[in-house]
């Protein structure tokens, strides 16, 4: 399967506590990596810039989804968009959802990420080799606006 | 790996090859205030870091980026598979203190 990717965590931690780790924005931003402006709204573009070590000026944007307390939230994200002028609604995201379960010791925690298929293999390409290389973030907006200009 | 990385000449000269066509030095040297001689330096250091190559087109010495493995598509989600698994194990840390 070459479109998703699927990841199960058992947490020891209530379900209650999960959600928060996930849904509140700053608490996501300090394990995702990302300073986020502000809170998540179902069906509200998300906005910030990637706190990883190395790519600190990638802004980070997403659609949020679907947030339904303690069982589902949900996003689109472009990976690797980088210039604030792009309509990246036009671009082809993925899509990353969080669910959680109940458990005897704490929570069970799904995530999918799907619809790499539709990602440009250009982009993709170049994305992989910056990470596999660890190059510079400021790679990532030259390569981009090379892509771009015609 | 940075420190090839890490110098606005290279970056430019990278992002000229991103398209994939490879390139002769007179052609990366056009239009920048570099001499052959130090673009020649810099493809140098990209090429020492593995992420340029040299091929021969004829007499002509030309640069492209190193080619990504066989399997891009699968080689990109192992990669993001190991990006979340990292992400997880902070998440864990953070909710179970």
């Amino acid at each position: 399967m070459t479109d998703r990717i699927e990841k199960t965590i058992e947490l020891k931690a209530p379900v209650s506590r999960v959600w928060r780790a996930l849904t509140d924005y700053q608490e996501f931003g300090s394990w995702f990596r990302v300073r986020l402006e502000g809170p998540f709204v179902p069906g509200q573009v998300s906005r910030g810039y990637i706190t990883h070590p190395g790519y600190e000026h990638v802004r980070w944007e997403a659609i949020v989804q679907k947030m339904e307390p303690e069982r589902l939230f949900s996003f689109t994200w472009h990976p690797y968009s980088v210039d604030p002028n792009e309509d990246f609604s036009a671009e082809p995201s993925t899509l990353i959802e969080f669910t959680l379960e109940k458990t005897a010791h704490g929570t069970l925690l799904r995530i999918v990420e799907s619809g790499f298929d539709q990602l440009p293999s250009k982009r993709r390409d170049l994305a992989f080799r910056m990470n596999e290389r660890g190059w510079s973030a400021q790679l990532v907006n030259i390569a981009h606006h090379v892509e771009h200009a015609p | 790996m940075f420190s090839a990385l890490g110098d606005e000449t290279r970056l430019s000269m990278l992002a000229r090859l991103v398209n994939g066509k490879p390139q002769s030095i007179s052609r990366l040297t056009a239009g920048t205030d570099l001499t052959r001689q130090a673009v020649t330096k810099h493809l140098r250091v990209l090429e020492d870091a593995g992420v340029v190559r040299c091929v021969r087109v004829g007499r002509e010495r030309r640069f492209e980026l190193e080619p990504a493995p066989i399997d891009d598509v699968r080689s990109y989600l192992e990669h993001v598979s190991k990006q979340w698994d990292v992400a997880l194990a902070r998440l864990k840390a953070m909710v179970e203190e």
